[in-house]
């Protein structure tokens, strides 16, 4: 089960521009993305629009995020005092390797030595790390226990959404990977039936292996608990049965206090699968006697979270709650599908935090992977202004790429013929002119040169006006009433 | 210009007029935007409404300018920027909010169908303005589209630098525009409709794009 | 770098680096007054009490519920054992765990029912089902809270046996998340779990498919 074949790494994935042409040309993938996120999009609305008070509730989430991250650093001490009292211990990461390297070390102290195995529950910030490779190098069998996880790990794949990463297969598609996989040749496959045999072929596992490790959906600084929130029950499972259990969270995972729950627990089921409620939420503190693992161990990783913080403009992606109502409702997504981002965080989300975390080094395609349209802005239940910070993170890209390019002069060229009347008219003529050779018979233009041709794949240009609103307005005089 | 005369308003035309600067604001491009804010002040000042035919250049001025005369640390330029945005509208929204009106007194009688461009939707917040004001309009033959408020996928320089997708994008509005069977689409951006119209022309299509104003401007006795 | 102790992993200097670069990034260091300060200016203007009457909250519980598959009765205190049996039989259980301290009176008599003594995953997973109190239930959104305390047991006991019977008491029963999250303040620390309906995904082509883990059949007795 090497989950090596194929990994979503912001340092080596190809450009959005480029991934999107493969991924555009996947009829099958755009008609499973089409149909997950208008399903999932339907349901949202109509249990949002359940709500009187649902933007009430988004104003005061995007308030608890903002004060989580504003009193990151007291909040996380606090959480740290709190979990170890209550028998927890707490560890920290500054990056990815530091994560996996006591993640691994944690694993090798508690798991039996001949057979070192874990169960895992889905956690993009383990994805985010590709700490199942790290395991895998290591010794360690790691069994994702998610439904779609378990998909994407028996398929050799790699997710592409947040919330549910096998989005873009279908029930034939998950059937042939279990056939094979699970050695069931006379699998059916209605939906029911797929999730019969991953029930029976994890069920031997949640009862037999003793180490788990998990993320977290919110780590509560005021009591040092940790919730979170599932719908299938393997969550559960591996919080509940093992010995020790390990979870790893991002440190913008903090809420300030257990009564935050009381909106978090609101905005993010509705926005995430819509529905009222997902069916398990789990909430522990610590170690308690004779209920769930005697050993708890929390890694709280920075990886990078910390740098977005310093960015003034930047740092409201941190307040995001991992729901994907943003993946379901862009208008660019809907065509491409997650693996086009090259990253474990696709969509608008993905374009902002994935550049970020890799500090504008890698991904720098992303923040383009956007029309502006502003959908997401309008679903994020936490009041994240996405367009804004794309747009913010373009500009970081165009200073780093510095004025020596096309594009930089051509924008100059541009700029310089916007701050003059002259300048503007002189080049309307110059466009008239230039444009000529390109325009066909019927006055419109079939193909445009160099960066331009883009436009011109699939559509066509209209010449411009033989007399411009400006030249119209001259000659007629200032006549009005 | 013809429906704002129609409805008795002397209408002027600042020569000196570009840009608002959002193709360069949104590709990362903010040190060539911020110049043109200065201008737009210049040029408007005077007016007593700044009517504009595209929402996306209003959502710029609206949600841009004020953060832009204060990165320019210019507080003069902040305070006339402040004097100047409650008067600049976008052309349905002089319509139905600034003037109070639905009927304009246009006529056109065409198979048409509206789609909602982003900016005016989202960051406007137009609502059923256009759409009312189009009911208005006597022979008209309204019909609506599916997925109106989805994007059409132009997205300025996105159209260019990602034009596979924008392509993808554009697809799915164009066949949803066909198939409403509606003679026209209109819209309030002439962004989102020089796009829309590229694609349709592009196939042969015989479906046009028109702008909002030139359907209110529609009068009897015009060319049909 | 994580350095190895003996067994202990020592973390500190990561500690230490991480609360620096959130001080840099933030201007500053924070500390509780500041915390309680602003954390107690967050608006909050959500619903936070109930708008519906009693009757129409025990209601809407059942609706939800009952939207998820699971059974819901009601009956008085006196007639519970016998709706216990009652849907006992129906399921065709007959040997159940209970956690201790679950109220003897409610049991009916023709059943064996074993007390949770902490056994191995295994030793649950051979009980038919299991039967439960519960701490609150929440009408608007059809969940129900278990905490471990007498009566409810460890989260194992709910959630290996395939079938679960739950008992809620009407006056356990509140309209609104935040309502039911006041009841848990105070005992924030337990285990506790949240259920709405029996385990379910959507993981497949979007259709919502009943029972991958924990219990597939839920049922409700609704004690007035």
């Amino acid at each position: 089960m090497s989950s090596a074949d194929s990994v979503l790494d912001p340092k080596t994935s190809p450009t959005f521009p480029i991934a999107a042409k493969t991924s555009l040309r996947d009829t099958q993938l755009r008609k499973n993305v089409r149909h997950a996120t208008e399903v999932i999009q339907n349901k949202r609305a109509r249990v949002v629009g359940e709500m009187p008070d649902w933007q009430q509730l988004r104003e005061s989430g995007k308030q608890i995020r903002e004060h989580a991250m504003a009193h990151l650093d007291y909040h996380l001490e606090e959480f740290e005092r709190n979990c170890t009292r209550a028998g927890g211990k707490v560890h920290w990461a500054r990056d990815g390797e530091e994560a996996k390297r006591i993640v691994t070390e944690l694993v090798k102290q508690h798991a039996s030595p001949e057979n070192p195995e874990v169960i895992k529950i889905k956690s993009m910030t383990t994805e985010e790390i590709h700490l199942n490779i790290a395991l895998e190098a290591a010794g360690i069998k790691a069994y994702e226990t998610d439904l779609a996880e378990l998909i994407i790990q028996l398929g050799h794949d790699q997710p592409s959404h947040i919330v549910v990463p096998a989005l873009h297969k279908n029930r034939q598609q998950i059937r042939e990977i279990f056939q094979r996989e699970m050695n069931l040749p006379e699998l059916g496959d209605k939906p029911q039936d797929l999730a019969d045999a991953a029930r029976r072929f994890l069920r031997e596992k949640f009862l037999r292996v003793n180490t788990a490790v998990s993320g977290a959906n919110f780590l509560i600084a005021e009591t040092g608990g940790v919730c979170i929130v599932e719908s299938e029950g393997n969550g559960r499972m591996c919080l509940t049965l093992p010995d020790t259990l390990i979870t790893v969270a991002g440190i913008d995972k903090i809420l300030p206090r257990y009564q935050d729950l009381e909106v978090m627990l609101q905005l993010l089921p509705r926005s995430a699968t819509g529905e009222r409620m997902n069916p398990y939420n789990s909430i522990w503190t610590g170690v308690h006697e004779g209920d769930g693992p005697r050993n708890f161990h929390v890694v709280l990783m920075d990886n990078a979270r910390t740098s977005v913080l310093a960015d003034d403009e930047g740092r409201q992606t941190l307040n995001c709650i991992r729901c994907a109502a943003c993946q379901n409702a862009c208008p660019v997504y809907r065509q491409t599908g997650g693996h086009a981002y090259g990253s474990v965080y696709a969509g608008p989300i993905g374009a902002i935090l994935t550049p970020q975390l890799q500090q504008l080094h890698h991904a720098q395609t992303l923040p383009y992977a956007s029309s502006l349209c502003g959908a997401c802005y309008e679903v994020c239940p936490v009041k994240i202004n996405i367009p804004e910070v794309l747009i913010h993170l373009r500009n970081k890209v165009v200073k780093q790429k510095g004025p020596l390019n096309p594009e930089a002069l051509a924008m100059k060229t541009v700029g310089a013929i916007f701050k003059s009347e002259r300048r503007f008219r002189a080049a309307q003529r110059l466009g008239r002119v230039a444009e000529t050779p390109l325009v066909g018979k019927d006055g419109w233009i079939g193909w445009l040169p160099g960066m331009l041709g883009g436009w011109t794949q699939v559509r066509d240009l209209r010449e411009m006006p033989k007399e411009t609103f400006r030249d119209w307005w001259e000659k007629r005089g200032k006549r009005g009433n | 210009m013809k429906v704002l005369e129609r409805l008795g308003h002397t209408v002027d035309f600042p020569a000196g007029q570009t840009c608002c600067g959002q193709m360069h604001w949104n590709t990362g491009y903010q040190a060539e935007a911020l110049p043109l804010v200065g201008r737009f002040v210049e040029q408007f000042r005077h007016a007593e409404a700044v009517v504009v035919p595209s929402s996306s250049c209003v959502a710029m001025m609206r949600d841009h300018y004020p953060k832009m005369a204060e990165e320019l640390g210019d507080r003069k330029l902040m305070a006339e920027v402040a004097e100047l945005l409650p008067r600049v509208y976008e052309f349905s929204e002089f319509l139905t909010r600034g003037l109070g009106l639905t009927d304009v007194g246009a006529y056109y009688p065409h198979r048409v169908t509206y789609h909602a461009s982003c900016h005016g939707l989202r960051n406007l917040g137009l609502g059923d303005g256009p759409m009312s004001l189009l009911r208005a309009v006597k022979g008209i033959d309204l019909v609506q589209i599916e997925n109106m408020e989805q994007c059409c996928g132009f997205g300025g320089t996105f159209a260019v630098k990602n034009a596979d997708v924008s392509s993808a994008m554009l697809a799915e509005k164009t066949t949803a525009v066909l198939n409403t069977g509606a003679e026209a689409c209109t819209a309030c951006d002439n962004s989102c409709l020089m796009h829309i119209q590229g694609a349709l022309h592009r196939q042969r299509t015989g479906v046009r794009t028109v702008h909002l104003a030139e359907i209110l401007a529609g009068a009897e006795g015009d060319a049909l | 770098m994580a350095t190895e102790t003996g067994r202990a992993l020592d973390t500190s200097a990561a500690r230490t680096e991480i609360l620096r670069r959130i001080r840099a990034a933030n201007g500053g260091t924070s500390d509780a007054a500041r915390a309680a300060e602003q954390w107690a200016a967050i608006e909050r203007d959500y619903r936070r009490t109930a708008t519906r009457s009693r009757e129409e909250i025990l209601e809407l519980l059942e609706d939800r519920l009952r939207d998820y598959d699971a059974n819901v009765v009601r009956a008085p205190e006196a007639d519970v054992p016998a709706a216990v049996a009652r849907m006992l039989r129906e399921r065709g259980r007959r040997k159940l765990l209970i956690p201790p301290g679950l109220k003897a009176a409610w049991l009916p008599e023709g059943f064996e029912f074993a007390e949770d003594h902490g056994g191995s995953p295994a030793e649950l997973d051979r009980f038919e089902g299991v039967i439960t109190g519960s701490t609150v239930a929440i009408a608007l959104t059809g969940s129900v809270i278990l905490q471990n305390v007498a009566g409810e047991g460890r989260r194992a006991v709910s959630l290996v046996p395939d079938y679960h019977l739950c008992l809620v008491r009407v006056e356990d029963v509140v309209e609104t998340v935040p309502e039911a999250l006041d009841r848990i303040k105070g005992s924030a620390t337990l285990p506790t779990t949240f259920f709405a309906g029996p385990s379910a995904t959507a993981d497949i082509e979007m259709t919502r498919i009943k029972g991958v883990h924990g219990p597939r059949f839920l049922d409700i007795i609704l004690i007035s």
